[in-house]
């Protein structure tokens, strides 16, 4: 009587096995499917701005002022206006994301005052671009009297990047082997001796790589520059870091917002010229990334 | 003996170097300094608090809380009729988010899964470089993609649908959040470790029955926190919304008319010309304070879920 139980469900077993086989597979097809989606979204991005730019992209386009005629507008005042405010930008993050990753990792204890900063920089990193733009716009602009130049604009992005590389180098100094530190404290090196000399140099290329990806995204970033008040017109360049000026997303936003269309396929070869830029700095963090990849 | 004296002379040499000299100096200023250094991220969170709360205060002081929380029309360029209620700004944020989670989560999780359960080392390799150029697309690249390709090619489908509505930058916001997504589940996922895989498999299971009710649910505190943490990332998108969705607040939940968000209005005022002291101006610091609470109490709640419910293996 048993046995023949035990039959029935086993049959019923046998049975269901080809329809979960079959689920299995549509569900296998249905991930891959949404994988190639976003390749596909990729490609048809990228496709899509070329075909629409590439046309207007000349040696006239890099050199030319903004100008109101689509066909003598040029992005030369956004270019320099964006490596201006990277001059700003590069040194002031840099010293104040390792700075403070070199403090996390290796001189502050384990305390609540510690757990408070970790836990400040992990919130301060999802606050929203544009609410950096407000602080922006009251501390640089309006408190300290910067204007809408090169320095408010440059301090602002340097604070949205910030937590980025604080995370990224404070992974770097972690993955610095212990044995080294002892070393060279076996050799009688003072803690700062032993950072500046044998932990930061290890570790700068992961460093490196996470601060150029936080840097690419400060190249891009549009809503603190149209908080800050930073004009897309700009027909001349910048002497100082005190100068108002403008920069690639900026003059991208604004050829995008107008309803001709010519300006839409300025706007389409400006993009280039940011994504050309984008993509160099990108493949620097990834050879850097393989050249010192498993170092120890 | 004599070489003790000369060590004792390189001792008291090095003593004195250490005690008195640069390095010990050195080595009691350089905490302090980098101290102050971790000490500029503190501040600028309370720099932008500060910004926000005084700010906001000064528009109250115009504006009464009542009539921003409650009223149900947001004119405040009316010269003769200004009305100030928040609603339809947040009903704006609220349908780009719903589109873009409808968007992004069902597509992110997916491609998630696949990488961590299915897909070979090979193809892995391929789709991640994929994921980093899609996740290091400026915000203005996508809202010029919205624009002048999803809005006319949703036109081309749906001709009812307004040149600015809520479905292109919604789905745009949410292709932006996907790499986002992905990544995060996909580090849920595969820190589910493999015996555990191994034993659903080993009792039977087909590889989806063994996703679906071993690894997913292991792997689900991680999940919902990625999903919190894009989604807080659609409310706070600016430039795609900006760009695609219009300058029309609207308390309706139409999807196919031009709209407003918080971001939007933000920006909107940014670019015209309401001079520093008015209304409108104080105006954005309430936006952007409301903005800033919304997405605070997201980033809050993810923490909390990724610590509340990990399972420790």
């Amino acid at each position: 009587m048993e046995n023949v139980q035990k039959n029935i469900h086993t049959d019923e077993m046998i049975n269901k096995i080809p329809v979960r086989l079959l689920k299995n597979k549509i569900y296998k097809g249905l991930f891959l499917l949404a994988a190639l989606f976003t390749f596909i979204l990729l490609v048809v991005l990228l496709a899509r701005i070329f075909s629409q730019g590439a046309s207007h992209l000349s040696w006239d386009f890099l050199q030319n002022f903004a100008s109101r005629r689509p066909e003598q507008a040029g992005i030369k005042a956004a270019v320099i206006g964006t490596l201006w405010m990277m001059a700003v930008v590069v040194p002031v993050s840099l010293l104040l994301g390792v700075g403070t990753a070199v403090y996390l990792e290796e001189y502050a204890g384990k305390n609540r005052m510690t757990r408070f900063i970790q836990m400040n920089i992990s919130n301060l990193a999802g606050v929203p671009s544009v609410v950096f733009g407000l602080l922006g716009l009251t501390l640089f602009v309006r408190v300290l009297f910067l204007g809408n130049s090169i320095l408010a604009a440059g301090l602002t992005m340097s604070l949205l990047i910030l937590p980025v590389i604080i995370v990224a180098s404070q992974e770097a100094i972690r993955a610095v082997p212990k044995e080294l530190r002892e070393a060279a404290y076996g050799l009688g090196a003072t803690k700062w001796q032993m950072i500046l000399r044998v932990v930061l140099p290890s570790a700068i290329a992961g460093i490196l790589t996470g601060s150029i990806l936080a840097f690419s995204r400060a190249i891009g970033e549009t809503a603190p520059l149209v908080v800050i008040g930073i004009p897309a017109f700009v027909a001349f360049l910048p002497k100082s870091v005190f100068d108002s000026f403008t920069a690639l997303p900026m003059q991208i936003y604004n050829w995008t917002s107008r309803p001709q269309e010519e300006f839409h396929f300025l706007a389409a070869a400006g993009i280039i010229v940011l994504l050309v830029i984008l993509i160099l700095m990108n493949s620097v963090a990834v050879w850097i990334r393989n050249r010192y990849e498993n170092k120890y | 003996m004599k070489t003790n004296d000369g060590q004792n002379q390189v001792q008291s040499l090095l003593e004195k170097k250490y005690q008195n000299g640069f390095l010990s100096r050195g080595e009691k200023v350089i905490p302090v300094l980098l101290f102050l250094m971790a000490a500029v991220s503190v501040v600028t969170t309370i720099g932008i608090v500060l910004t926000l709360i005084v700010e906001t205060f000064t528009f109250f002081k115009q504006i009464s809380i009542a009539e921003f929380l409650t009223k149900k029309d947001w004119y405040p360029f009316s010269k003769t009729d200004a009305s100030y209620g928040v609603l339809p700004l947040l009903v704006g944020t609220l349908k780009i988010t719903l589109i873009a989670s409808i968007t992004a989560v069902p597509i992110g999780l997916a491609v998630a899964i696949y990488l961590s359960e299915y897909a070979s080392e090979r193809v892995r390799k391929l789709m991640k470089p994929i994921l980093e150029v899609l996740a290091g697309v400026p915000t203005i690249v996508y809202g010029f993609f919205a624009l002048t390709f999803v809005t006319p090619l949703l036109r081309a489908i749906f001709p009812s649908l307004e040149m600015f509505n809520a479905v292109s930058p919604g789905i745009v916001v949410g292709m932006m959040i996907i790499p986002m997504i992905v990544s995060l589940s996909e580090d849920a996922l595969s820190s589910v470790p493999d015996s555990v895989r191994q034993g659903a498999l080993a009792l039977g299971a087909t590889k989806w029955e063994m996703t679906w009710r071993v690894a997913f649910p292991a792997a689900l505190s991680g999940i919902m926190a990625s999903i919190v943490l894009a989604i807080s990332r659609a409310i706070g998108e600016t430039m795609i919304v900006s760009i695609a969705g219009g300058s029309t607040p609207t308390a309706s939940l139409d999807l196919t008319t031009s709209l407003q968000t918080m971001t939007s209005y933000i920006v909107q005022v940014s670019t015209g010309d309401a001079g520093f002291g008015t209304t409108i101006y104080y105006s954005i610091y309430a936006v952007g304070f409301t903005l800033f609470l919304f997405t605070l109490a997201m980033n809050m709640l993810a923490q909390r879920i990724s610590r509340r419910f990990r399972e420790e293996y």
